[in-house]
C-alpha cells in the first residue's frame, strides 16, 4: 500500500519546480467531514462521510469514507482510495479501490468512478465496482445545495446502490440494493463549520432486504467541518 | 529595467540592495510593487508620481496622490488555497431561493425557469463579479481605513488634482466624490482629452488623474466601493482637516447578464435564438442599441495563428464577443451618473501618425471558476510557449474574455495603445479592462528588446493568466 501510495504521488508529478517565481498550482489539501451526525432512533446511531484529497489542479489522490456506528461499535464502514484526474471541465475520473467492512466480514473492490458537478449543480458521482467474487456494483450519489440565506443553507441528496450477486456476509444483495433520501439544514457559522439538522429515508430492496430489512425514517443532529 | 524575477531579473534576496538605473522618458502618476510570490498583497507597493519637464496643460492648485488598496488580516497562500479548496468561499452575495421565487413572482414560471437555463446548464454563478470580497478585505485610501479616512486638504473654489492608483491586489473600485464632478485629465500616467465625470471604474493597476473643484466649505466623500459591493474605502475633501464625510450607501449587488456572457443580444429579436456551448436556445430579449464600433471590427490585419486549447481550463466561451467601450461595466450600467467608459477616453495629443499595425495576434482570456484555474487561449503560463514579438514592429493584439470576470491586462515593457472609437486620439495605457464576454484592441510598438512578463494584474488569476514575452 505504501509503494502504491508512492509511485502514485511520483505520477502525480509532486515536487515540480517553480516557474518564474509564482506557483499557479500549488499542492493542496482539504478534509471535509460532510456528515458527522447522530440519528434520533432507538440506538442513537452515529454516521460519518467525509473525504480527504490531496494533490494539484487536475491530478489528486482522494481518500472517501462513510459509516455507522453504535456508541459500543462499528456497525459498517465504506472506505475508498483513488487516484483522480480532471477530464473535463466539471468532471473527474478516478481509479483506485474500495474497502467494505461490517461487523462480520470485510471486502475489497476494485473501482473507477466518475465525479463533479452536473448541469443544473447537482454535485454527483458515479463508482463502479468489482470484487473477487466477480460482484459489480454502482453507486450512485447526488446532492444539491439550495441557499435560503447565504449561510442557511438546504442540502437534498439522493443515494442509490446496485449490485449483480448476493453477499450475504455483506448484507447486499443483487438488484437495487438500497435507496438513501436526505434533508439537511445547515447553518455556516464560518463556510468551515457548520451545525445541522436533517432527516433520513432510507429502505433496502430485493435480496438485500432480506439480509437486512431496513425501512426508516429518522430526524438527525450533526456537524459539518472542513479545512 | 523592469522587475519580474524570472523574466527580466534574478529577483531580491532578503537583506541584499538592488539599484535600479532608468532613464525618466515619461511623466504622470504611477506606482511600483513587488512581482514575487503573494507580496504585493502584504503591502509592498507605493505611488510613484514623476514631475513634468513642461507645465502640464491644465491648472490645479493642490495635488494627492489617492492610493487604493485591499488589506486581508489573511496570508495571500491561505487566500489563494481557500480559493483552490472552494472558489465561491469569499462569494456572499450568491443567488438564494429568495431569489429565484422573486423572479418567479416577476416573470412566471416558466420564464422565469428558462432564464436561468443556461446559467445552471453551464454551471455560470451571475453573482460571480470578485473572487475576494469584503468578507477578508479592508479597502483602504492611502493605507487609512474607512473609519480613520484619509484627509485631503482644501480651500473652497481651489482645483484638486487627485492621482488615483488601483494597488489593490484583486479589487476592481467603483469612484465617485458625490457632490463633485471629476475633470479626467490623465489615464495610466498620460494626458487624455479632459473629460468630466460623476464617477470610474479603476481597474487593479490603472491610475486615473482627476481634477476637483469643491465650491463649498464642507467635507466631500472620497468613495470607492468595491466591484461587488461588499465594502469600501473612504477618505475625505475636508476644508479644515477636522470635518469628515459619511460615505454614501453603497450600490446595489451587481448581477452579471446575457451580455457579460458574450451573446449578441441585437440578434435576440429576430426570434432567432443563440447557441450557446450546451446547445440550448436563448430567451429573446430587446434589441439593443445599433453597434458603435463597426469599424474596429472591419480592420484587418495578417493574423499570427496562435496555440489554443479548449478543454477542462475553459468553462465558457464569448459566442459574439463585441467591443463594449461605452459600457461602464457590470454595476454601473444605467445608474443615473455620468460614468467614464474607455470610449470617453481620448489621448490628448494627435496619434494620427502613429504607424498602422503590421499583423495581429488574438489572445482569448479563459478560466475554470469552479476549479480556480486561469489561462491564456486555455493554456496556462506553466504550459505555455514565450508569445514571440518582433523588435521594431507595429502589433495590434486582441483580447476575447472569455470568463465571467474583468481581466485588467498589463503589459510590461511597452505601451498599449488603446483603441476607443478614433484611430487619431489612440490612448496610451499600461493595463487594459477586458470586460467579461467582451474583445477589446490595442496596438503596440515593439521598441524594447528582450523578456517581458504579461499578465493579468488580479493577483490570485496572475500566475496562470500570463505569458512571457520574447522580443527579439
Amino acid at each position: 500500500m505504501r509503494k502504491l501510495l508512492l509511485s502514485m504521488l511520483l505520477s502525480m508529478g509532486f515536487g515540480q519546480a517553480l516557474y518564474a517565481d509564482m506557483e499557479d498550482d500549488p499542492l493542496t489539501t482539504m478534509f471535509l467531514m460532510d456528515r458527522f451526525e447522530v440519528l434520533n432512533n432507538a440506538e442513537n446511531i452515529r454516521v460519518w462521510e467525509g473525504s480527504f484529497w490531496i494533490g494539484y489542479d487536475i491530478d489528486k489522490l482522494y481518500l472517501y469514507s462513510e459509516g455507522e456506528a453504535t456508541t459500543d461499535e462499528l456497525e459498517s464502514s465504506q472506505n475508498e482510495l483513488v487516484y483522480s484526474r480532471a477530464i473535463a471541465a466539471f468532471w473527474d475520473a478516478q481509479i483506485g479501490l474500495a474497502y467494505d467492512k461490517n461487523t462480520d466480514a470485510s471486502k475489497t473492490w476494485a473501482e473507477v468512478a466518475i465525479s463533479g458537478l452536473a448541469p443544473y449543480y447537482f454535485e454527483s458521482r458515479a463508482a463502479l465496482l468489482v470484487n473477487g467474487d466477480g460482484n459489480v456494483g454502482l453507486r450512485l450519489d447526488t446532492e444539491y445545495e439550495a441557499l435560503f440565506t447565504q449561510k442557511l443553507i438546504l442540502t437534498p441528496s439522493l443515494e442509490a446502490d446496485f449490485y449483480t450477486k448476493d453477499d450475504a456476509k455483506l448484507s447486499i444483495g443483487s438488484g437495487l440494493s438500497n435507496i438513501e433520501a436526505g434533508l439537511r439544514l445547515r447553518y455556516e457559522i464560518r463556510r468551515e463549520f457548520a451545525p445541522y439538522i436533517g432527516v433520513t429515508w432510507e429502505k433496502t430492496f430485493g435480496n438485500t432486504r432480506d439480509y437486512n430489512p431496513v425501512d426508516e425514517t429518522n430526524f438527525l443532529l450533526g456537524l459539518r467541518f472542513w479545512f | 529595467m523592469d522587475g519580474v524575477p524570472g523574466i527580466t531579473f534574478d529577483g531580491i534576496d532578503p537583506g541584499e540592495t538592488f539599484t535600479y538605473t532608468f532613464k525618466v522618458r515619461q511623466h504622470g502618476t504611477y506606482w511600483y510593487h513587488s512581482h514575487s510570490g503573494f507580496q504585493e498583497q502584504t503591502g509592498v507597493y507605493g505611488a510613484i508620481v514623476i514631475k513634468p519637464k513642461r507645465k502640464e496643460p491644465f491648472r490645479f492648485d493642490r495635488d494627492y496622490v489617492v492610493l487604493l488598496s485591499d488589506w486581508s488580516d489573511e496570508k495571500p497562500n491561505t487566500i489563494y488555497k481557500k480559493l483552490k479548496q472552494m472558489s465561491d468561499y469569499y462569494n456572499f452575495s450568491q443567488r438564494t431561493v429568495g431569489t429565484f421565487i422573486d423572479e418567479v413572482k416577476k416573470k412566471g414560471l416558466s420564464t422565469a425557469f428558462n432564464d436561468r437555463k443556461m446559467w445552471n446548464q453551464m454551471r455560470m454563478n451571475d453573482g460571480d463579479i470578485s473572487d475576494v470580497t469584503g468578507y477578508t478585505y479592508t479597502y483602504l485610501m492611502n493605507g487609512e481605513n474607512p473609519t480613520t479616512q484619509f484627509k485631503a486638504l482644501f480651500r473652497k473654489g481651489q482645483k484638486i488634482r487627485l492621482r488615483f492608483v488601483n494597488a489593490a491586489a484583486m479589487t476592481f473600485f467603483d469612484v465617485r466624490i458625490p457632490g463633485l464632478k471629476m475633470t479626467v485629465v490623465a489615464a495610466d500616467g498620460n494626458h487624455v482629452k479632459p473629460v468630466s465625470v460623476d464617477e470610474f471604474r479603476i481597474g487593479v493597476a490603472e491610475t486615473y488623474d482627476v481634477i476637483v473643484q469643491p465650491r463649498s466649505n464642507k467635507a466631500y466623500a472620497l468613495f470607492a466601493q468595491s466591484i461587488e459591493r461588499s465594502g469600501y474605502a473612504l477618505g475625505s475633501l475636508t476644508p479644515d482637516g477636522h470635518t469628515l464625510a459619511k460615505a454614501p450607501s453603497m450600490d446595489s449587488v451587481p448581477k452579471l447578464t446575457m451580455v457579460d456572457m458574450g451573446m449578441d443580444m441585437s440578434s435576440m429579436g429576430h426570434g432567432g435564438g443563440m447557441k450557446c456551448s450546451s446547445g440550448m436556445k436563448m430567451p429573446n430579449k430587446k434589441a439593443m442599441k445599433k453597434y458603435k464600433f463597426k469599424a474596429m471590427e472591419d480592420q484587418k490585419y495578417p493574423i499570427t495563428k496562435l496555440p489554443m486549447k479548449r478543454g477542462l481550463h475553459t468553462t465558457m466561451m464569448a459566442m459574439s464577443p463585441k467591443y463594449r467601450l461605452d459600457d461602464p461595466g457590470v454595476g454601473l450600467r444605467n445608474n443615473g451618473r455620468k460614468v467614464l467608459t474607455y470610449a470617453d477616453l481620448k489621448n490628448r495629443y494627435s496619434t494620427r501618425k502613429h504607424r498602422k499595425p503590421d499583423r495581429e495576434i488574438v489572445l482569448h482570456l479563459t478560466g475554470n471558476m469552479e476549479r480556480y484555474m486561469w489561462s491564456i487561449n486555455g493554456i496556462k503560463y506553466a504550459d505555455a510557449k514565450p508569445l514571440q514579438f518582433h523588435y521594431g514592429e507595429r502589433l495590434r493584439i486582441t483580447f476575447i474574455n472569455d470568463t465571467m470576470m474583468n481581466h485588467p491586462m498589463h503589459l510590461h515593457g511597452m505601451w498599449s495603445d488603446l483603441e476607443t472609437g478614433d484611430d487619431n486620439r489612440l490612448v496610451r495605457k499600461h493595463t487594459v479592462i477586458v470586460q467579461p464576454g467582451s474583445k477589446i484592441s490595442y496596438r503596440v510598438t515593439v521598441d524594447a528588446k528582450g523578456a517581458w512578463a504579461y499578465h493579468c494584474h488580479l493577483l490570485y488569476h496572475m500566475a496562470g493568466m500570463f505569458r512571457k514575452v520574447v522580443v527579439t
